[in-house]
């Protein structure tokens, strides 16, 4: 369970978060919508504690375990999984080899045994076939050259083989067509169970057609403004946030 | 050492020496140049004045023991000739299978100029001992390894000059690993001459390891005939003054260069990595990629000109350097140069200084790598374009273990 109260941050002394609570259960999936400038992709890299984004005030915890006090790769150990809006991209960096570092540095982090390159190809190859993604994409580098779609779709694989319990999809939907918005959605409904939960940051209510949440939160000037159920990102849809943001100030 | 101790030393021991014109032309030549100072433009950014304010002295004969350097060579399987202290040594050598190997005396080759290159001049007067490798027509001879191990002497700064050379008949093809280690202060100046007849092809890799402490100023001569072609990659971690200068001219039609390097440098290292490239030919091709990983307080350099003959019409030469600065106080210095004189080539160039993308050290973070391993899987990518074109599998093996062995060392 993902527990954030009162949450607050600055980036060069601007507050974009001013005080965020929300909770996400074991196995939800929880939408996080708003405005442009609202301040949700900096509560994704909050969570997963990119440079810069420090939180200035509040608690982030993750099933018991304070977020804020660790290092990235800690909170990717514990579970945690960012899919960037902006794929990086890794030049010199195998695909293949990138995937089989993380893997094994989670399970190393986890106490467990790595996995030898064999083992990895097959459950590589097997995920991809799923995400519909040709097999050359494990040889090449690291997001070069890859299509948005690619990129986003890259983003999905890691997350099947990395089998977060918490993923936070930061604007996975932007820039892909709907064929492509199909495919990263049964990708991320393919991980959903008891064990999962995911925190799916959009702009528009899209993607929720395709990854229907429990909950779904407005985020508007740093602060949760409403909640309600998956009819509420219906409601936006038809009326934009204005209103809604209007009504909370 | 100054260049009147260096004459005066080769005063003393002339008339053991062979060769004595080749000898005496270069000690003339070295006494009107001197030694490169911060007056010469081609070592603007490398100064010798730690080399000349430490006094060598001769090696002895005796035979130190090598047996942890030669512990520390990496394992290929090929024959091997291997100098301790700048001599031949038969015991620890494997000779190949090949009649044209001419060891234990220099082989002074053609296409050195120490009428231009002081260290040249220094090395062909006091130069001892070397080898010739000759491949005979469309003879493939495969891997040679040439090993240079300094054993240090109990605490003796030697100085050292072998001379080598290289000669590949029309058609000959060889790779020659060329790895240099030592212990303590010492003077390493080699110089090797190579000469790569029509549609030969010499594959020339260098691992040089050498001591932290020691001073290694190597000088590479390659002339390349038509459609010949000259592969070469150097890897420098060692040496506190280092610099390797390779000469490559292309002197027939549709031959071809390549000169990549990497450097690892930190502590308050300085290498040099200077390059000459001369298209005297039409429709050659000149390829390098040279990239520089500095820490600590280290300096980096790297020179890169590239000449093109009114002759040399459809050349196309690429250089790309670029240098990754893991430390506030590291520094770069880069001169690429070309000078043009045909008007139909294509010749481009680029340089590029920056530090390690947090972006993308967040990106490996955020998957669960630790920030250690990260940021070695940053440095070895940034190597990755030099690295690349190595086909040679044992010699490129041996390169990624010498830089997995920096990178454990830096952490």
């Amino acid at each position: 369970m993902l527990e954030i109260k009162g949450l607050t941050a600055s980036i060069n002394d601007k507050p974009i978060l001013r005080g965020i609570d929300l909770v996400v259960p074991k196995g939800e999936i929880h939408a996080v919508m708003g405005p442009n400038g609202a301040g949700k992709s900096t509560l994704g890299y909050v969570l997963s504690g990119r440079e810069g984004y420090e939180a200035t005030g509040g608690s982030a915890t993750f099933n018991g375990a304070d977020l804020l006090d660790i290092e990235p790769e800690e909170r990717a150990a514990l579970g945690l999984f960012l899919a960037f809006q902006y794929p990086v991209e890794l030049p010199g960096v195998g695909n293949a080899n990138f995937l089989r570092t993380a893997l094994n540095a989670l399970r190393r982090a986890r106490g467990e045994a790595e996995m030898d390159a064999p083992g990895f190809l097959k459950l590589a190859r097997a995920e991809m076939k799923r995400l519909s993604m040709p097999d050359d994409m494990l040889k090449r580098n690291v997001n070069v050259g890859f299509s948005g779609g690619e990129k986003k779709r890259n983003e999905v694989l890691q997350m099947a083989i990395l089998r977060p319990k918490l993923a936070i999809l930061d604007e996975t939907d932007s820039g892909l067509d709907i064929d492509a918005l199909r495919i990263v959605a049964d990708g991320v409904n393919a991980l959903r169970g008891p064990e999962f939960s995911a925190l799916v940051i959009t702009h528009y209510q899209r993607l929720l057609d395709y990854i229907v949440p429990d909950r779904v939160h407005v985020l508007a000037e740093g602060r949760i403004v409403r909640s309600g159920g998956p009819e509420l990102a219906l409601e936006l849809e038809a009326n934009g946030y204005a209103g809604i943001v209007a009504d909370a100030a | 050492m100054s260049t009147d101790a260096f004459l005066a030393r080769y005063a003393e021991r002339k008339t053991g020496l062979g060769d004595l014109a080749l000898r005496e032309r270069a000690a003339g030549l070295l006494r009107a140049k001197g030694l490169p100072g911060p007056r010469d433009e081609a070592w603007r950014y490398t100064r010798l004045l730690p080399l000349t304010q430490t006094d060598f002295v001769e090696p002895r004969a005796e035979a130190f023991d090598a047996s942890a350097l030669l512990a520390r060579l990496p394992a290929i399987d090929a024959p091997r000739l291997v100098f301790v202290d700048g001599r031949f040594s038969p015991v620890h050598s494997t000779l190949p299978n090949l009649a044209g190997i001419r060891a234990g005396v220099p082989a002074f080759g053609t296409g050195a100029r120490p009428d231009l290159d002081p260290l040249v001049a220094l090395n062909t007067m006091l130069t001892e001992d070397g080898v010739a490798i000759t491949v005979p027509a469309d003879v493939d001879a495969g891997t040679i390894v040439l090993a240079s191990l300094a054993t240090g002497q109990g605490g003796r700064a030697i100085a050292f000059h072998p001379r080598h050379s290289v000669t590949l008949a029309p058609g000959a093809k060889l790779t020659l690993i060329e790895i240099g280690l030592g212990e303590g202060v010492y003077f390493h100046n080699p110089v090797i001459t190579a000469a790569i007849a029509q549609g030969a092809s010499l594959t020339h890799l260098r691992l040089q390891t050498e001591s932290e402490t020691g001073f290694v100023l190597s000088t590479v001569y390659a002339d390349v005939a038509t459609g010949g072609t000259y592969d070469s990659f150097q890897l420098a971690m060692g040496g506190r003054l280092a610099r390797a200068e390779i000469h490559a001219t292309l002197s027939g039609p549709d031959a071809i260069a390549h000169l990549n390097a990497a450097q690892l440098l930190g502590g308050v290292q300085h290498a040099d990595f200077t390059t000459i490239v001369s298209h005297d030919a039409p429709n050659c091709a000149s390829r390098q990629t040279v990239k520089t990983v500095l820490t600590g307080r280290s300096r980096g350099v790297f020179q890169g000109k590239i000449e093109v003959a009114r002759a040399a019409q459809k050349t196309d030469g690429y250089q790309m350097n670029q240098a990754l600065l893991l430390s506030p106080d590291a520094e770069m210095d880069s001169k690429p140069q070309l000078e043009i004189y045909a008007d139909d080539v294509k010749c481009s160039h680029g340089a590029t200084v920056g530090e390690l993308d947090p972006e993308q050290l967040f990106y490996l973070r955020s998957r669960g790598v630790p920030a250690a391993e990260a940021r070695a899987i940053l440095v070895r990518a940034f190597l990755d374009a030099a690295l690349e074109p190595i086909s040679h599998e044992a010699g490129r093996a041996a390169m990624e273990d010498a830089i997995a062995a920096w990178w454990a060392r830096q952490a």
